[in-house]
């Protein structure tokens, strides 16, 4: 008996961190996607939002299956609530990554060369900030001193999205020779992804209370 | 008549485990690791398994209850102990069983005019202040400790969730064991000279002697204060005090063992000696206080300020009252007992300061000068003869003791028939061949039985440095005088 509970352990165990690789993932298929959409690639971009939809069913199962078990055999008690939310914000990160990029292939915007570089930027700052919150969240399991190390990056991430996402609606303002309507479309777009940055460093307030609770 | 005598101890019993079985538990269902039913399952088990298998021993049959020396009294003081816990247990507040029996012996001795032993109210008072104190401090190491090693070896949340729960499981387990081992001869050990039960045989394949099956119920009825009733207390100490986290449950009942097992355990203190090796100073311990004590220890070191310090109010003075309530419902139960159903509740101890009573306290270096007017004079009780004492000399504690003890009349005829009622096992061979020598002599005060023992053979004296031992000789030596003691 004792055994098989053991390895039921190491199930749940496998199965978060399957469920974060899910996380991250979808991080590196969305900077990926928007590289492709930006260099008009259009197969490989549709490439890329097939198997992020994948990655993003993939995450749904397992969350739910962690969530069940948690329940079913009543873990973590103390943890259990924080355990449970931190799973389902990380699963609210990979599902805008996902919708994102599906934003991408329903409007098609038309995004003027001279932005590519700072879109690229936006989307790496915030792949980065979601990359150091996934990293975070595996401390918080099996090593909680080491949350902090990649807590703080979080933020640094999420700064300097800020700035970019800034830099890139004042440079897309001050073209004249686009329309409103362009403009107000590739600034929400720019708002949209720099979201994803504000989304995960919501996470990591979160968490920074779960580990003061579980601190020893 | 017998089968009503044992249903105060079957109350007893079931108190016990429903105010008891917290200590051990309490942390674990109050952190929800361990749900009420399978820790009260795991608990009972091991609690009728310590009662039969380590609490049955003939040296154990001599339980607290052991100094009130007729049935009836036994009965009542049972009961006063049960009901004083019972309410405490409804109270929700964790408190010390035996406690509750020495305030009512406390009871009985005030209607027996019996004298109260000192040492045991000091040994109360100090458990209230000591044991606490001592917890705290140990679950603050052991605490510090356990983070060092889940830190240094980075273990994961949910393997450290799995050995919480199994580390709760056997050290509660553990707990439970001796809860069942220590606690059955407090429970059941004054009734064994009325157990109504015949020996049992199983199928031919082992017996049940009427010993064993009495330890049996009372065991049983232990488990059933803990299935029943246990509920309450054990979210006190779980969750009352302050909300514990699985490892502060896990490191509370811990050092609340390490506790009971350093500081109350004869047989360590034995093997250390035996080792050459300084014993450690026991002192008065209690389960209740220890569990309380290592909870604060845990919350002080968590900064205090998730301590409920009322509730922590609320349970010290449940403490307090719990043996005086029970000394007060036992001496108003034996006086109704003794009034108005008619049964005897103590024998009268006589005391008079013969002649060789006099020599034997003059032996022990003590002046006679001033009792000596006393000599030859009876007294009915010990408190009697106290005032007689006291009117005459201002003594210090012990010495009063000495005298007391030494005047103290047992009559006692040492016969055949008796000796041949004696279980050889705990009363070795070489001791009983002691006592064959001696038939037919009579003894006025139970000293003289000692000293007539201890001169005849080295079997029959105190060894040096062997508190254990020696306990276990004096049980051994209660037992002679109850057996050979003539009625009349």
């Amino acid at each position: 008996m004792e055994f098989h509970i053991l390895k039921k352990k190491i199930g749940i165990e496998k199965q978060i961190d399957d469920f974060l690789d899910q996380v991250s993932e979808a991080g590196l298929l969305f900077k990926s996607g928007v590289d492709n959409f930006l260099k008009n690639r259009i197969e490989s971009f549709q490439e890329k939002i097939q198997h992020i939809i994948e990655t993003e069913h993939r995450g749904d199962f397992l969350r739910r299956g962690l969530e069940e078990m948690l329940y079913r055999q009543t873990l973590i008690p103390e943890s259990r609530g924080d355990v449970l939310e931190l799973l389902e914000n990380m699963d609210s990160l990979l599902d805008r990554f996902k919708g994102a990029l599906w934003r991408f292939d329903i409007e098609r915007p038309e995004i003027c060369g001279e932005f590519h570089d700072d879109f690229r930027e936006l989307v790496e700052c915030v792949v980065q900030a979601v990359e150091a919150i996934v990293l975070s969240a595996r401390a918080f399991f099996k090593d909680i001193t080491a949350v902090a190390d990649h807590m703080h990056k979080v933020s640094y991430w999420e700064t300097e999205s800020d700035k970019i996402s800034t830099r890139l609606q004042k440079a897309i303002f001050g073209r004249e020779d686009l329309g409103l309507s362009h403009k107000m479309q590739l600034r929400d777009f720019t708002r949209h992804v720099d979201e994803i940055a504000d989304v995960a460093e919501d996470v990591a307030d979160r968490l920074s209370i779960y580990v003061i609770k579980r601190s020893l | 008549m017998s089968i009503f005598f044992l249903s105060s101890g079957l109350f007893l019993g079931w108190s016990l485990g429903a105010n008891d079985a917290s200590n051990v538990f309490g942390t674990a269902v109050g952190s929800r690791m361990l749900k009420f039913r399978t820790a009260a399952i795991w608990c009972s088990i091991f609690i009728v398994l310590g009662a039969a298998v380590s609490g049955a021993g003939p040296s154990r049959t001599l339980g607290k209850l052991g100094s009130v020396n007729a049935i009836a009294g036994a009965f009542t003081v049972a009961l006063a102990a049960a009901i004083s816990v019972y309410l405490m247990t409804s109270a929700r507040y964790p408190v010390s069983t035996s406690q509750a029996i020495v305030g009512a012996i406390i009871g009985w001795n005030l209607f027996s005019g019996s004298l109260t032993n000192y040492d045991s109210l000091t040994k109360i008072v100090m458990s209230w202040v000591v044991c606490p104190i001592l917890a705290a401090g140990i679950a603050i190491i052991l605490y510090k400790l356990v983070a060092w090693f889940i830190m240094r070896f980075k273990i994961h949340m949910f393997t450290l969730d799995t050995l919480t729960r199994y580390g709760l499981i056997l050290v509660g387990a553990f707990g439970s064991y001796s809860l069942g081992a220590n606690n059955i001869a407090n429970v059941m050990g004054v009734f064994v000279s009325v157990s109504p039960f015949p020996d049992i045989s199983i199928y031919g394949l082992f017996t049940l002697t009427s010993v064993q099956l009495l330890y049996l119920i009372g065991a049983m009825a232990i488990a059933f204060g803990v299935l029943t009733y246990s509920k309450r207390v054990m979210m006190t100490i779980g969750r009352g005090i302050m909300d514990l986290s699985p490892i502060a449950a896990f490191v509370v009942v811990l050092a609340h063992s390490i506790v009971l097992f350093l500081f109350a355990s004869q047989r360590l203190e034995s093997w250390l000696i035996s080792w050459g090796l300084p014993p450690i100073p026991l002192v008065p311990v209690s389960s209740s206080q220890a569990i309380v004590g290592a909870i604060i220890g845990v919350g002080l070191l968590k900064g205090g300020r998730s301590i409920h310090w009322q509730m922590l109010g609320g349970i010290a003075s449940s403490w307090i009252i719990t043996p005086v309530i029970a000394a007060i419902i036992s001496f108003i139960s034996l006086f109704f007992m003794q009034n108005v159903f008619q049964q005897q509740t103590y024998r009268p101890v006589k005391y008079m300061l013969t002649p060789a009573a006099i020599e034997h306290i003059r032996e022990a270096g003590e002046s006679t000068k001033a009792i000596e007017e006393l000599q030859g004079k009876m007294f009915p009780n010990a408190i009697s003869f106290k005032k007689a004492l006291s009117k005459r000399i201002k003594l210090p504690h012990k010495t009063l003791e000495l005298i007391v003890t030494s005047a103290e009349i047992c009559k006692m005829k040492i016969t055949e028939d008796k000796i041949a009622k004696i279980n050889t096992g705990w009363i070795t061979l070489e001791q009983k061949d002691v006592l064959k020598k001696l038939i037919g002599r009579c003894f006025v005060h139970k000293w003289m039985l000692d000293e007539a023992l201890a001169k005849e053979s080295p079997h029959w004296r105190p060894k040096e440095n062997d508190r254990s031992y020696n306990n276990d000789l004096k049980n051994k030596l209660s037992y002679l005088y109850d057996l050979f003691q003539e009625m009349n």
